[in-house]
């Protein structure tokens, strides 16, 4: 296995150290190692992050191939950072039996860029009617803790209810798209002073702080895990507050996209704005900022979205929601809460790997850079701006809202069990796990 | 002006005023034997119609041909929208046909706007009515009509002149209408003072902050009014609880005789159509000399006739680039 030397780098922005990748893990760490490796790699003024974990990625694999699949999203990963993914659950056919999580688990570990982990389904079909058999995904290979329907709603508050229940038997834990159903019917963008003059359907914020309020206090009562994906207003950061105060054991991710855009861009009704949940207005965007810096939002995760040209090249209500995110997350975080001095680098290791990899119970990811650990690592340039080109992303999709945008910092390397997934800002070719 | 017409909002007053006496002077066309101008000869129009709208079709389809353009109709039903083409390729399409100007009606939102700003062709883009966002050339042919009537002096005398401290109150679903959006832009334009009255729950969140004022009672709005316009409001509507009946909203928003007698003497009643008689509007109100409505479709053939003739350019700049903005039309056309 090909042995790195990484020199002067910054551990979480740390004092320059060298750091010698061997057998998969960190096996040493210090100024002017003296050790032979196979490739030395120059760091200077690069940052060293553990390997960033995704709690919700849409990797679109088995079902539309044409939007991406397992290898071109965990390429796409890997180019971002990320050593983990969690892979959701809305696939044709929807990954709710042990058959369907194996089979992406299995793809991602022939794929070699990126560990996948497939999102169960909390429901049959995600339709909200049944329970899929949770603990049957749970002891498949995938080994799956964590449940959602995401991109719907569990609306049935008994069926939320037993959800939670249920998963408490293996240390599960849901993950709840927060979308009140009937107050959202034909919504098309966030409800406020734009939606009323461009005439299209409003998606309160209400919708879904009432479903966030309903899940909070539902946990609570039967004293489960509960995490929230994608919160995107003032108010559930409020109500996430107000349940973590009390002590309740609740998670939250925000999207990068939510803690920079606003839904003044869909005032050009160009559908790659179009995203579920719909980007909110500034005063959204600086709640959720500070919600992460102060730990009330866990995590970032990027609901990374990959549609086909067609499906964004129309009307806005023809549209399908959703934007690629997993190539851009790590600098738009560097731009919205690193820049900006709300968060360290110590701060985005905790919140872009540690505790996503705890939500997710991932044995392996988020941990420490230190001596044995294994080497999950991102070596990071935040000194590069560029503008950010579609055109040379990993994914197979280019819906993202950030083409021509000057964006901060660039993935240099990533790590996964001392491969080298990206090398010099370029995919390095794998052959599966040894 | 600009090149294309997708919102009332993207018109100065210099344009708007432009538009309503370039036809003022079209209008006197109809009253000759020979209705024709030759004026758009061997210019392409496409009406693209995505959604059924006889008077909106019929309105553009007779400006077009009085200005002696070739028209084509391109119905989205029965043609291959309806077999799942995109609005990309049915717009490359059309561009291949060599579209000068494209007339679009369409349910989504925010339809023209996306084909105005693509690269899928370069004529004009006239929004014939987007979802529930605007519909810019009725909103002009309300206040061509509003200022024939309310202006001193008959209508020679008016041009030029905007609608400055005029009240115009708008009474109904303001909430699923693009005819009280186009209209609260170019009203305020115009120097007019625009009122709504609606239930609370056919306006849209954030309307506090449109340059207009709100009312839920409309028998107190109603003496200080000017011109008072009734929108449609669909019977359907008071299935999703917007309202609890259609007879509670008749009684609490609709216009009848004893409410039109509160009106200033020199008030008018307008209605974009298509009216619903019994509900917004009753008989009496509908067939009385006070209401507009088909004087408002008379003048809706001249708006749209001033539109297309100031869009592409008319007979003088025929053989110019298809891409230069016309702002220099403006002196022509005077």
């Amino acid at each position: 296995m090909t042995t790195y030397l990484i020199r002067n780098a910054q551990i979480t922005g740390g004092a320059p150290q060298d750091l010698h990748l061997a057998d998969g893990v960190i096996k040493a760490i210090g100024t002017d190692l003296a050790v032979e490796a196979d490739i030395e790699i120059d760091a200077t003024g690069l940052i060293v992050l553990p390997g960033l974990v995704d709690l919700h990625t849409h990797l679109r694999e088995p079902g539309r191939e044409d939007a991406e699949t397992v290898l071109t999203g965990t390429q796409a990963a890997a180019m971002g950072g990320f050593t983990a993914v969690h892979a959701m659950a809305n696939t044709t056919p929807v990954a709710d039996t042990a058959g369907v999580v194996e089979q992406v688990w299995r793809l991602g570990q022939e794929a070699g860029y990126c560990d996948v982990q497939p999102v169960g389904a909390v429901t049959v079909g995600l339709e909200g009617k049944k329970l899929a058999e949770l603990g049957a995904m749970h002891e498949s290979a995938a080994n799956v803790r964590v449940f959602s329907d995401d991109g719907k709603c569990v609306d049935d508050a008994v069926l939320m209810r037993r959800a939670l229940e249920y998963v408490k038997a293996f240390d599960g834990v849901v993950a709840q798209h927060a979308q009140e159903p009937r107050l959202t019917e034909g919504a098309q963008m966030n409800e406020g002073q734009v939606s009323g003059e461009l005439g299209l359907g409003g998606w309160p914020a209400v919708a879904e702080e009432a479903i966030i309020a309903r899940d909070v206090l539902l946990a609570a009562h039967v004293g489960s895990r509960l995490h929230v994906c994608h919160v995107s207003t003032a108010g559930s950061v409020e109500i996430i507050r107000w349940a973590k105060a009390k002590g309740w054991d609740v998670t939250a991710e925000v999207t990068p996209h939510h803690l920079l855009l606003t839904d003044e861009l869909v005032r050009s009704y160009d559908p790659v704005y179009k995203v579920n949940p719909p980007l909110r207005t500034a005063e959204d965007v600086q709640a959720l900022r500070k919600a992460l810096a102060d730990g009330t939002i866990d995590a970032v995760a990027t609901d990374h979205a990959p549609h086909p040209a067609e499906d964004k090249d129309c009307e806005w209500a023809a549209a399908a929601m959703g934007m690629v995110g997993l190539e851009t997350a790590l600098s738009v975080v560097q731009q919205t809460m690193v820049d900006t001095g709300l968060l360290n680098w110590e701060g985005v290791a905790d919140r872009m790997s540690r505790r996503p990899a705890r939500i997710g119970r991932l044995a392996g990811h988020g941990r420490p850079v230190s001596v044995g650990e294994p080497a999950n690592l991102v070596l990071f340039d935040p000194a590069y701006r560029g503008a950010v080109n579609p055109e040379s992303f990993a994914t197979r999709s280019r819906n993202t809202p950030y083409r021509g945008l000057d964006l901060p910092g660039r993935v240099h390397a990533t790590f996964l069990r001392g491969r080298a997934t990206v090398l010099a800002g370029e995919l390095a070719e794998q052959g599966g796990e040894e | 002006m600009k090149r294309h017409l997708v919102s009332a909002a993207d018109l100065t007053r210099d344009d708007a005023l432009l538009i309503l006496d370039t036809a003022e002077e079209l209008a006197q066309l109809s009253g000759r034997a020979v209705k024709k101008l030759p004026t758009l000869r061997g210019r392409t129009v496409v009406n693209l119609f995505f959604e059924d709208s006889t008077r909106t079709k019929t309105s553009f389809e007779v400006a077009e041909k009085r200005l002696s353009a070739d028209v084509i109709n391109f119905s989205a039903k029965g043609s291959s929208v309806s077999k799942g083409e995109s609005l990309k390729d049915t717009a490359l399409t059309l561009q291949a046909m060599g579209a000068d100007a494209v007339v679009i009606r369409h349910h989504a939102s925010g339809a023209p706007a996306r084909l105005a700003q693509s690269d899928w062709l370069h004529g004009s883009v006239i929004n014939a009515g987007d979802g529930t966002h605007e519909h810019p050339t009725q909103a002009l042919l309300d206040a061509f009509t509003m200022r024939r009537h309310l202006n001193p002096g008959a209508s020679g005398n008016a041009l030029r002149q905007g609608l400055d401290g005029r009240r115009v109150t708008i009474v109904g679903d303001v909430l699923h209408s693009r005819v009280a959006r186009s209209n609260v832009h170019l009203l305020t334009t115009l120097g007019a003072q625009v009122t709504f009255v609606a239930p609370p729950t056919l306006l849209p969140i954030g309307i506090e902050n449109w340059p207009c004022e709100i009312s839920y009672d409309l028998e107190s709005v109603l003496p200080k009014s000017d011109a008072v316009m009734m929108l449609r409001v669909q019977r359907e509507r008071m299935n999703a609880a917007f309202f609890p009946t259609e007879r509670e909203y008749s009684r609490r928003y609709g216009l009848d005789g004893t409410r039109m007698a509160q009106l200033p003497e020199h008030a008018i009643v307008m209605h974009p159509g298509p009216m619903v008689r019994g509900m917004e509007i009753t008989a009496e109100v509908a067939d009385s000399p006070r209401c507009t409505v088909v004087e408002q479709v008379a003048n809706g053939v001249s708006i749209r006739m001033a539109v297309l003739y100031l869009l592409l350019g008319g007979a003088v700049f025929a053989d110019g680039p298809a891409d230069t903005p016309r702002t220099d039309s403006v002196e022509t056309a005077q």
